[in-house]
């Protein structure tokens, strides 16, 4: 079950809304955090704290693509290869973290260091390509940009 | 130096492409050597600094305007080390460096623009609302509330012209009279910062370079609809959106400019953000509001309207970010200032997201009506590298493709949708000659296949068969009668789906194939690729006569399919061959051949 810190910042969330199942999504990102991914325990502890049917807590947490049904890296790269990052090389790059990292979309390395997402659109076309990795953003990107962003990364 | 204070200002980029290419590091280095400069040189306290939004040009950031007195030069591509120069040469010696100075073409992008949303990006500091109030921020809101009735703020609205900038382009005015008129005990109003598009990024760089304009958008739609609460969906794949919207809903708190009794009237309106999760589907109103009430984020048959029944049941408007973000500007401007620009049915200005092929990429602001040719050519620049124009993609997954021989068209709502495309939200997406417009439908396909909610049964099957249609089309397996069955499916998917997302998938498909319909051709009949970018229709090969030896192809190549001695031409084995392009690449002499 959640700690005391985790199930009052869902109670104060619960607060906000005409029904309890309208804090399902930021409980969802609230457990996410607190457990590393959405595993069957986490998303019980949601529908438990929100007193929803477990069906219905893994129903929606099924449908957004921002939430992880496996364990992640230390690191996640978000990579965009839609329309204006696709046409300016972002398949490239990811075979480039393929053959550089071993890394391939939906995949973590051995070390748990880095998992690798394909992204939709983020924003960025205007200097594409593009990732993010956590929430930090990077665009403009070249194999050997990647390269050294990915050095930060331990 | 003998430069008065509080008239030298130094702004340094800091939007999507800014912050990025190092906006913040170029800050501090100006910090730190103008603090150690003003002890030398005693310059004072004359510099302020400003983390301005999105100067519109992302692709020479970071963008550096140094203005002393009335005098304004712009630097492009600073990096940190650059600074030093920069503050000895033209703050202490009084002589810019003008190696590093912006050029005509600099001048040419922004020309034949007009700012209306963006107009204060470089003026503003999104983190801090006295810079935005500074510049007539917030007087919108102050005049509604206390001069205005919901009726006469919602006649300036409807008489402005101003039509959804989300893409429906539905008159905003009329939404929130329907809206209005409906009596509730409870109304909300909420802003679709769901910008999914691929190609689009306004909405964001709106977001995050003044995003108090969107909540006195917000604030005042509110008081014209009678709306208590408010919402701002916004996808978490914007970090950066997220937080500096945190910012400033709470400084409009601090200001009582959200709240109760806001400035002293009886009106009270309070916004929270409502981070997405990853769907792009919730862009559509229903869907969104589903999203909203914590449910899987499916879109609902309409009517009822969401004006009619919405959020929890209520009453609801949904405005875009951008269509939000002009309404300060028309309470302040006046409804004919607005509707002077524009054409007769599209009125205003509409930011551009312009991206791909040409040289200028970044955000743009015309007025609507404006030639498709001047944004392509006078503010794009022209295509990058020398190429060909062949098509420009605007409205993403829902719109189209503009020939290039239609170059010479307005670009206003109902222009476009005679030739097949959409102003959709914004993107727009320039081609040239070596892209395949067959990959690029394809392109769409998989990505709103992959975004279908399911719901409906044209859009969740209908799209998986347009998408093996085009795979194997591709992949040179295409069939005689293939692009008519592409034509007659996609549209029944076209009339027969639930909801937006349905209604226009088609659409990449269908435009491409009315104007590249011999690229369709070519790869069903002759198993080729015109612009060489289908995988499947292409070798790579060795000019002989071109190869010096020189080994990079070999070195580079992932699956080791090129062999060859040192200084004698080398040769690809097809067989081996992932077609990756790496070779064709790294190799300087051009022997390396893909046909």
């Amino acid at each position: 079950m959640f700690n005391e810190t985790v199930l009052k910042e869902i109670d104060e969330i619960k607060a906000r809304y005409p029904d309890e199942r309208s804090a399902l999504l930021p409980s969802l990102y609230i457990a996410q955090k607190e457990f590393g991914w959405l595993s069957p325990k986490a998303m019980l502890c949601v529908a438990q704290t929100l007193n929803l049917p477990e069906a219905m807590v893994r129903g929606t947490a099924s449908f957004y693509a921002m939430f992880k049904h496996k364990p992640m890296g230390r690191h996640v790269i978000q990579l965009c290869t839609n329309i204006a990052c696709m046409i300016l090389g972002a398949e490239k790059l990811v075979g480039f973290l393929k053959t550089t990292y071993g890394l391939e979309p939906n995949k973590t390395t051995a070390d748990g260091r880095f998992s690798l997402v394909i992204m939709e659109c983020i924003g960025a076309c205007g200097t594409a390509p593009a990732m993010l990795i956590n929430t930090d953003f990077y665009d403009n990107l070249t194999e050997k940009k990647i390269e050294d962003i990915l050095g930060k990364y331990k | 130096m003998k430069t008065e204070k509080n008239d030298i200002k130094i702004k340094v980029c800091m939007g999507p492409g800014g912050i990025a290419t190092g906006g913040a590091d170029v800050i501090k280095v100006f910090k730190d050597d103008l603090a150690s400069a003003n002890i030398k040189a005693k310059i004072g306290k004359g510099c302020s600094l400003h983390k301005v939004g999105c100067f519109g040009l992302c692709a020479r950031d970071v963008l550096v305007d140094v203005i002393v007195g009335k005098n304004k030069t712009t630097y492009q591509y600073v990096k940190p080390d650059m600074v030093p120069r920069i503050v000895k040469e033209h703050l202490i010696e009084n002589n810019p460096v003008s190696e590093w100075t912006v050029g005509d073409d600099y001048y040419s992008f922004y020309n034949k623009q007009i700012k209306v949303v963006l107009s204060e990006f470089s003026e503003v500091d999104p983190e801090d609302i006295d810079t935005y109030t500074a510049v007539g921020g917030y007087e919108a809101t102050k005049k509604v509330l206390t001069k205005f009735t919901p009726e006469k703020t919602i006649a300036i609205i409807k008489k402005s012209g101003i039509r959804g900038r989300g893409g429906a382009g539905f008159p905003t005015g009329v939404k929130w009279e329907i809206c209005r008129k409906v009596e509730s005990d409870q109304k909300f109003i909420i802003c679709n910062a769901d910008e999914g598009d691929p190609g689009a990024f306004m909405d964001r760089a709106v977001i995050e370079g003044n995003p108090h304009s969107v909540i006195e958008g917000m604030i005042i739609g509110a008081y014209a609809i009678g709306a208590t609460k408010g919402y701002v969906y916004v996808r978490a794949e914007y970090p950066l959106a997220v937080e500096r919207l945190t910012i400033a809903i709470k400084q409009a708190r601090g200001k009582n400019l959200l709240g109760e009794n806001i400035l002293g009237t009886k009106f009270n309106f309070d916004v929270r953000l409502k981070l997405g999760a990853g769907a792009f589907v919730c862009g559509e109103e229903t869907a969104l509001i589903a999203s909203i009430e914590g449910q899987r984020g499916m879109p609902r048959a309409k009517p009822p309207f969401p004006v009619h029944s919405g959020l929890w049941g209520k009453p609801t408007v949904i405005n875009n970010v951008e269509t939000l973000a002009n309404v300060p500007y028309i309470i302040r401007k006046g409804a004919d200032w607005f509707s002077s620009f524009g054409t007769e049915k599209s009125k205003g200005t509409k930011v551009f997201a312009l991206t791909g092929k040409v040289k200028n990429t970044g955000l743009i602001e015309v007025p609507m009506g404006i030639l498709l040719r001047e944004i392509i050519y006078d503010i794009g620049g022209g295509i990058e590298g020398g190429k060909a124009f062949k098509a420009v993609q605007t409205g993403g997954p829902s719109g189209g493709c503009i020939p290039a021989e239609l170059v010479d068209i307005n670009v206003d709502y109902e222009s476009l949708a005679k030739v097949g495309s959409i102003v959709g939200s914004g993107g727009m997406v320039v081609l040239d000659d070596t892209d395949c417009m067959v990959s690029i439908a394809k392109f769409f396909l998989e990505f709103t296949q992959a975004e279908s909610c399911g719901k409906c049964v044209p859009c969740r099957v209908g799209t998986k068969r347009l998408l093996e249609i085009l795979d194997r089309i591709t992949a040179g397996k295409g069939r005689e009668g293939d692009i008519e069955l592409l034509e007659d499916l996609g549209n029944d998917i076209k009339l027969s789906s639930l909801c937006g997302l349905g209604q226009t998938a088609p659409n990449p498909i269908l435009s491409t194939i009315k104007y590249f319909r011999h690229e369709y051709e070519a790869h069903i009949k002759e198993q080729k690729c015109p612009a060489k970018v289908c995988k499947d229709l292409i070798e790579y090969g060795i000019l002989e006569e071109f190869c010096k030896g020189c080994g990079a192809c070999l070195r580079v190549c992932p699956s080791k399919a090129i062999t060859g001695e040192k200084k004698k031409p080398h040769i690809i084995s097809v067989d081996v061959c992932i077609k990756c392009g790496a070779c064709f690449d790294v190799c300087k002499f051009k022997a390396v051949k893909k046909e």
